[in-house]
């Protein structure tokens, strides 16, 4: 077998021009409009470390218009999932150029929560990657009676209690988690995804 | 930053093999007169011919022989997902799609590799189909069309990349999951994402250089025909996609498109017909132009894409000769439509599944009268209506057989669903757009009003007189049917389907269960009919997902255990034993 580049992948151009428009999102803290191509991209390394999510970064809820307001504790309700994106404290900008970033809050009382689980969160809320890790869809949806997160697009489901694990459905690992902690009543990112976000590419 | 370098070199590589097999001839260009008349020996395009009949002249293998059938060469194409794609064969070269905009070419006869394409898709982006429906043949170029919204011109022997063209923005949620249709040097697709507010649309490229020729919306702006169905600004996403291939008489040189539902969901914010969702309508190959529309679901409620292309077939309906324009629809009735003449004309509707919504049709216009307990909405609390979201029959496509004069139906009886109040909701790009609570959808599938237990059979393969207007024949299955319809000359109806894996021949004539053989996966693919030296082929996917699974998760929802169908694609490719 003899593999052939058939296309014209390695023409530099289309590459450059891309790369400075990332750039230049980064240099000027725009949210919106530009987006990432290319191959393999469903690895957060592909994405600009300026516009990844950072240890330290506050977080802020995804339709929130102007100036980030730090998300608290108090502003999640027991059981009510919560679409955020990090933001980093000092500059402002808001890391939603890449869907990878999406984080989905989800508030629990901290009686429910066992030890492994509470080293995770931070006054009882817990954070995990939004894109579903079969097929990339948002998981903003908690069922109750069952107590998982359940994606719309293919019904996967999540534990949140443990760890991101898989309940159900064509997920192929678990949903990565986010570790938090508090500063005050504030939510802050602890650490890096346990695992990477993004749907699971087959070869 | 060296790895984003690396990360965005968009990109993608064909794997040839070190010499094409000596066994295949050159390879044959596909002519606007071959596509029109295409060989017996031949599956050029996703129904076999531009009527759409899923029909295929060849007799070697017979209701009389037909449980010889054995295995030919089986072939893993790698990947998960609903593999829905017809193995397409131009002259001892077959070419099928899967998902992850994977196009493998394989030589007919022996399923030897002879190349294989593969898009790379933006790792951002999120699949709600993640499907493909195969490929459309030109001149000596295969076409795909794939879920990051683009179309993709290959050389047939080599698999070369020859140009990729933008369709969509995926960014969003447009996608393509359908095989393009080629004619008169265009290459024809449209863009899924009835549940993310896409305008749907039908788009046109020049099938040598790949620019656009034209693109024709499928909700109608103010001052155009039909923009007065819509409120304000509301058209811009109000759906209306297209998911599935049209058929096309080259005649008229009219394509048919089928549209999908409305968007959002819930018909408060969007009073009025929301003309062209829920339709077949026709458009001028050469410029695009709607020339005519059959709206099968006015303000549609139900989320019943009417998505899959009439079959044209010129018959006889109760002692008249028509030129039809014929299709299962969604919401639970066969529709005969008449294309002679510059409007589809509604000729009959027949229910061929349960159907507690439609009060009536108009024996005139064709126009149903809702009853109005049944569309869900503000203040009306859970609704159960009947067919389910999924409709009597889905995208998955019915058949003709000019032999038997029968029209084959792949359907879904019994099965309902309950929607609850709607939610408010307000379109975002990048996001869904169906204004109800994604929990309730996903465990809205119900059996019958009152009904506790599961009804005895679900999925059906029914067979149609069109010049009676009556059912023929019907074979039940205990579970439900997601399963694309071949036909034959060898009066033979096949079709996969079921979870039980298997896929399965019937005397067309009769309904009689003749043959039947379990897959790797479940069989939710098209199955094509070719000849390679004289021998008979039949060919299907083998590849459960999608909206099978998706459905297979409300019935266990409702019967209270897991039901495992195991995934993975296979090309299953069978003859007559000697």
């Amino acid at each position: 077998m003899e593999e052939k580049v058939a296309c014209g992948c390695a023409a530099p151009a289309p590459v450059n021009t891309e790369r400075r428009k990332i750039f230049k999102i980064a240099a000027v803290g725009l949210a919106a409009g530009m987006g990432l191509q290319g191959r393999s991209a469903h690895a957060l390394e592909t994405v600009p470390e300026a516009l990844r999510h950072a240890t330290g970064d506050l977080l802020v809820e995804e339709d929130a218009e102007g100036e980030p307001a730090p998300l608290k504790v108090a502003d999640l309700r027991v059981g009510k999932p919560l679409l955020a994106f990090p933001y980093h404290p000092e500059s402002k900008l808001v890391r939603s150029e890449t869907r990878l970033n999406k984080v989905v809050l989800l508030r629990f009382k901290e009686e429910d929560l066992d030890a492994e689980t509470k080293a995770l969160s931070a006054g009882g809320v817990l954070a995990f990657s939004a894109i579903c890790t079969h097929m990339g869809c948002d998981i903003k949806t908690f069922m109750t009676s069952e107590k998982v997160f359940a994606c719309f697009c293919h019904a996967s489901k999540f534990r949140p209690l443990e760890r991101g694990s898989v309940a159900g459905g064509p997920a192929p690992r678990p949903l990565p988690v986010l570790p938090l902690k508090l500063d005050g009543d504030t939510l802050v990112i602890a650490g890096p995804f346990a695992t990477p976000p993004g749907f699971t590419a087959q070869a | 930053m060296k790895g984003l370098m690396k990360g965005i070199a968009v990109c993608a590589v064909a794997v040839l093999p070190a010499a094409v097999s000596a066994a295949l001839g050159d390879y044959a260009p596909v002519t606007d007169a071959r596509l029109k008349n295409p060989e017996a020996g031949n599956w050029l395009q996703y129904r076999g011919n531009y009527a759409g009949w899923g029909y295929s002249p060849l007799s070697q293998i017979t209701d009389k022989n037909v449980g010889k059938l054995q295995l030919a060469w089986a072939f893993a194409t790698g990947q998960k997902e609903g593999h829905q794609s017809p193995p397409i064969v131009n002259n001892g070269y077959m070419f099928v799609t899967t998902p992850g905009a994977q196009v493998i070419a394989l030589e007919a006869k022996t399923g030897k590799e002879l190349w294989r394409y593969k898009k790379e898709l933006p790792g951002e982006m999120l699949q709600l189909h993640p499907t493909n429906r195969g490929v459309a043949l030109y001149g000596d170029r295969v076409y795909v069309a794939t879920v990051d919204a683009h179309l993709v011109a290959l050389d047939a022997k080599t698999g070369k990349e020859l140009w990729v063209k933008q369709v969509g923005d995926w960014k969003a949620l447009q996608y393509i999951t359908l095989a393009p249709l080629a004619a008169k040097g265009k290459i024809m697709v449209g863009s899924s994402g009835g549940e993310t507010g896409v305008r749907g649309y039908v788009a046109a490229f020049d099938a040598q250089t790949g620019e656009e020729a034209w693109r024709t919306y499928t909700t109608a702006a103010p001052g155009e025909p039909g923009g007065d169905t819509w409120p304000g600004e509301t058209y811009k996403n109000g759906g209306g996609s297209i998911w599935i291939t049209g058929t096309y008489d080259p005649d008229t040189n009219l394509a048919y498109w089928g549209t999908g539902n409305p968007a959002p969901w819930p018909t408060e914010g969007r009073k009025g017909d929301n003309l062209y969702t829920g339709s077949t309508i026709t458009l001028d190959v050469d410029t695009g132009a709607l020339k005519s529309y059959f709206q099968y679901n006015p303000n549609d409620a139900w989320d019943w894409d009417e998505v899959s292309a009439p079959l044209l077939i010129d018959t006889e309906v109760k002692g008249k000769k028509v030129k039809t324009a014929v299709h299962a629809g969604r919401n639970g009735f066969l529709w005969v439509l008449d294309r002679d003449g510059q409007k589809l004309n509604f000729v009959d509707a027949y229910p061929y599944v349960n159907n507690n919504t439609i009060k009536s049709i108009d024996p005139k216009t064709g126009r149903p009268t809702y009853i109005e307990e049944r569309r869900p909405g503000m203040g009306k609390g859970n609704v159960h209506f009947c067919p389910s979201l999924w409709g009597g029959k889905d995208w998955t496509p019915e058949a003709y057989n000019p032999k038997t004069g029968l029209f084959y139906i792949p359907a879904n009886n019994n099965l309902c669903a309950e929607l609850p109040e709607p939610e408010p909701t307000k379109y975002k790009k990048g996001d869904l757009y169906i204004g109800y609570p994604i929990e309730a959808i996903l465990t809205g599938l119900r059996w019958e009003s009152g009904k506790k237990d599961a009804p005895k059979t679900m999925g059906e393969i029914q067979a149609w007189d069109l010049k009676t207007g009556k059912q023929v024949w019907a074979h039940k299955f205990p579970t439900f049917n997601w399963g694309p319809l071949l036909t034959t000359g060898g009066n033979l109806v096949f079709g996969g389907g079921t979870n039980d894996r298997m896929f399965r021949a019937f005397n067309a004539t009769t309904g009689k269960l003749l043959w039947e053989a379990a897959t790797p996966s479940g069989v939710t693919g098209v199955p094509t009919s070719f000849e390679v030296d004289g021998e008979q082929y039949i060919a299907v996917q083998s590849g459960w997902g999608v909206d099978a699974q998706r459905m297979q998760g409300g019935v266990d929802n409702l019967v209270g255990y897991q039901t495992v169908v195991p995934q993975g694609g296979t090309v299953m490719v069978y003859k007559l034993a000697k």
